[in-house]
């Protein structure tokens, strides 16, 4: 009944989806997996109306349709519920299921609470959810909010002549086992009003779940299995179905490293993020977590810089354990953090190369809290040559500089401080091919140097390609270390089978 | 990847360069405007007038009086432009003016009333009182985690308080002829005042663009997280932000004294419209890291330009101030980069 036909989506530099054939059946509940970058949420979002196919064709019972926004895929039947979730949380649990489609309850723009709530209720039922229409929405559970969610999808039942197709992305990902049983239940029954396309980095849910599995790869559809034939591992070697170019991860240049421990964690815990990690980080070793989105590897970065306390464990930085967890005290015993957003927590904008670069070095750069602008110019050309950092000079804004020369600036700021051991969180991410080489040949150029490099990567390729070791994580927990040594390194399915 | 180097890396947009020199173009603007309404009288009056030359408004003795009366003003300014240079706000300057005002002359009598004997004590008094009342709104502000424009705005109610409280009400006269001076001493047309505060105004200059202080401002006001992330003490870099905005508003209470002569509770009244208005109307970022001292100084110019010239044409005192908040909106629309959605809202 939904369909895409040839579907193609440009954006400048990528090619997101290469003529992407499909479709849902009535009643159907169809799997879409595909690893990070795939292509996935493009697809999503196409679908949903928030972005516009560069061409192909989407029909609904046949008849073309174009959607413009969000709001008009919505008249067409066609629901998201958000992986981030979208509820607003100082509201009622009613005021966000109608939230823009008041008018129904409304006379001469004063709202009737009281049928509001009933029609709520209504909803909740549909989703067997007993709890108070007008409960704030921040107090209730994660799983009670998805549900919400999916309630508030389900009001477009009511507007629309048609069937409903509802896109859950990532619905489970918060949820306990026994509320996604409840979810899945729930889902099922749905299936007499809605199709369902559901998208999740967990096989085994797929597998559970869909009739029909979409499988992507690079912005194409490379398979469609029906759950009879369903194989979780065939599944999984057509989503990477690829080999790690060598070249292009500079490996010839990956040296063995055997150096004493930088840092390392014995049995470290964070409340909610990571249970029980250890590991050791050498000088000049590449180190790299994989996992899943909110496996935890962020965290575990955070907590050695300092930005978060662990609930237990001990935390070692050059053979002294780590008592105060300040970002203070990170830089202080050398590390230096590349965030995964830059324009957050990489760059200052609006200030130049010269004061982002000697932004955590500052009293190095002055006599009794005056600046020595002078010194702070000089090692800022000096580094902005040493990088080939692409700007006019020191002194223009950050902001204007790409990714890539964005991303030289911050690593510059921790080199030239004298930092040894680097966080890297997704240091490539948005970047171009070229500029991606450059990060990596400056991996390469600091584990050399003997820098402990922590590397969170933006793709499994890149955690292979430049990892002298690999540890995969799987919701907060240690699964597999992974020898990286070139000729012996993992492939890309034997990460991915640890990982989901 | 030089496609997409320069595909990413725009040189800066002429519309923002625009931005940047937007306020100096508003003020020059304003400048030139106001003679025309005096050549449109003359000229309805069927008198001979040059435009500009016969001027009453574009005349040195004009731009000393606009000097004058910006001279506390832009103490105050300069004080309040770090803090929204933080991403903060400093509400508290009409009732620290008023205090340190009243203290400073109260002193300044005790202390024998003449800045040829030891009365000149009250001045670096009077500063200390306007650190000691900014330390107070930081360390509110951050260690009981009160909004900066609660805190501060609080702050000022108890500072007017306290000036009443200790005036009871009454003027105090400081007719010391040296300090007065500020006043009455001209070189080159213009007061000794209009000097400190150049002074003043260079000394804020070296502090936003020299000190590892100003750097931080930007850098909180640029990304706090990021600030912290690098090590940055934010919550001590606030208290000193906002002790040092203290002290210029110490400073302004000091030009406004010698302007007047008199101290009293409504020493400082006014300020905060004005002194907001001129940061921002001069360009600088409420959300912070944009901007700085030279902004406010065209900022200041701006607002008392637009009230000189109002007085100057003859505009009806009762419609001044209504004239004045719509011009400075106009200014504003003018000079500032709207376009964040965090400063609209």
């Amino acid at each position: 009944m939904y369909a895409l036909e040839k579907v193609d989506k440009r954006f400048p530099g990528v090619h997101a989806l290469k003529a992407v054939d499909f479709h849902v059946n009535r009643g159907e509940i169809v799997g879409l997996v595909g690893e990070n970058g795939a292509g996935k949420s493009t697809l999503m979002k196409v679908i949903y109306g928030a972005h516009q196919p560069d061409g192909g064709r989407i029909a609904i019972d046949g008849r073309a349709v174009r959607f413009q926004n969000p709001r008009q895929a919505m008249d067409h039947g066609i629901g998201m519920v958000f992986q981030e979730q979208s509820l607003i949380a100082n509201l009622t649990v009613m005021e966000n299921i109608f939230l823009g489609f008041e008018r129904q309850f409304t006379a001469y723009g004063v709202i009737d609470w009281r049928a509001m709530a009933a029609a709520a209720r209504t909803e909740l039922a549909k989703v067997r959810l007993d709890i108070d229409p007008a409960t704030i929405t921040s107090r209730l559970s994660f799983a009670q909010r998805q549900l919400v969610e999916l309630a508030k999808v389900l009001t477009i039942e009511g507007r629309v002549d048609g069937d409903l197709v509802i896109l859950l992305d990532e619905p489970t990902s918060v949820l306990a086992r026994a509320e996604v049983e409840l979810l899945f239940g729930i889902v099922r029954d749905l299936t007499k009003r809605a199709s369902f396309i559901f998208v999740s980095h967990r096989m085994d849910e797929v597998l559970e779940l869909s009739d029909r599995i979409y499988v992507m790869k690079d912005g194409a559809v490379v398979d469609v299995v029906d759950r009879a034939d369903a194989d979780a591992d065939a599944i999984q070697h057509k989503m990477v179905g690829r080999e790690v170019d060598k070249e292009y991860y500079r490996e010839q240049k990956q040296k063995p490293h055997g150096g004493e421990v930088l840092a390392s964690f014995e049995g470290v815990s964070l409340e909610g993020a990571f249970e029980d990690i250890s590991f050791e980080l050498r000088a000049g070793e590449v180190l790299c977590l994989v996992g899943t989105e909110g496996s935890g590897r962020e965290a575990i970065l955070r907590a050695l810089y300092g930005l978060r306390r662990p609930t237990s464990g001990t935390v070692t930085v050059k053979g002294r354990p780590v008592t105060r967890f300040t970002a203070r005290d990170g830089v202080g015993r050398g590390i230096g953090y590349l965030p995964r957003e830059r324009k957050v927590e990489g760059i200052v904008a609006g200030m130049n190369v010269h004061e982002n670069m000697t932004l955590a070095q500052l009293p190095k750069y002055s006599v009794g809290g005056v600046l020595r602008v002078a010194a702070e110019r000089r090692m800022a050309r000096d580094w902005i040559d040493r990088l080939g950092i692409k700007t006019p000079s020191e002194r223009t804004d950050c902001a204007g500089l790409s990714g890539g020369n964005q991303q030289k600036v911050v690593l510059a700021k921790w080199r030239s401080g004298g930092s040894d051991i680097f966080l890297l969180d997704h240091p490539t991410r948005g970047l171009d091919i070229g500029a991606k080489e450059d990060v990596y040949e400056m991996i390469r150029e600091m584990s050399d140097a003997g820098a402990g490099i922590l590397l969170v990567a933006d793709t499994l390729e890149e955690a292979i390609g430049l990892g002298h070791t690999i540890l995969v994580i799987k919701d907060g927990r240690f699964r597999k270390r992974f020898d990286g040594t070139p000729g012996r390194k993992p492939s890309l399915y034997d990460l991915l089978h640890h990982m989901i | 990847m030089t496609e997409f180097t320069t595909v990413t890396a725009p040189r800066l947009p002429s519309r923002e360069r625009i931005v940047k020199w937007a306020p100096l173009l508003v003020l020059a603007f304003l400048i030139l405007l106001f003679p025309v309404f005096e050549w449109l009288e003359d000229f309805r009056g069927g008198e001979d007038h040059f435009y500009l030359l016969d001027s009453r408004f574009f005349s040195i003795r004009n731009a000393a009086r606009v000097a004058i009366a910006a001279t506390p003003a832009l103490m105050v300014a300069l004080g309040v432009t770090f803090i929204i240079i933080m991403g903060s706000i400093d509400l508290s300057m009409e009732g620290t003016v008023s205090v340190t005002a009243v203290v400073f002359a109260f002193a300044f009598l005790a202390m024998g009333g003449t800045l040829a004997g030891h009365a000149w004590l009250a001045i670096p008094l009077a500063l200390l009182v306007g650190a000691a009342i900014g330390f107070v709104n930081g360390v509110v502000h951050v260690k009981l985690r009160i909004p900066s424009f609660m805190a501060s705005l609080a702050m000022g109610f108890v500072g007017t308080g306290l000036a009443l409280l200790v005036t009871g009400g009454d003027r105090v006269r400081v007719e010391d002829e040296w300090f007065r001076s500020l006043l009455t001493v001209r070189w080159f047309s213009f007061p000794v005042m209009c000097y400190v505060a150049l002074l003043a105004l260079l000394a804020a200059w070296f502090i936003q663009s020299r000190t590892i202080l100003g750097r931080n401002f930007y850098a909180i006001g640029g990304g706090e997280d990021l600030a912290k992330a690098s090590g940055l003490n934010v919550e001590r870099v606030r208290i000193m932000g906002f002790t040092l905005a203290g002290v210029f508003f110490a400073l302004g209470a000091l030009m406004a004294v010698g302007r007047i002569g008199i101290a009293e509770t409504v020493t400082g009244k006014d300020f905060m419209f004005i002194s907001i208005t001129a940061v921002v109307v001069g360009g600088t970022a409420l959300w912070g890291g944009i901007g700085g001292v030279w902004n406010t100084l065209v900022g200041v110019l701006i607002v008392n330009v637009i009230n000189n010239g109002m007085v100057v044409i003859g505009l009806p005192s009762f419609l001044q101030d209504g004239v004045l908040g719509l011009l400075v909106i106009v200014a504003v629309v003018l000079s500032t980069n709207r376009k964040s959605i965090s400063f609209v809202k």
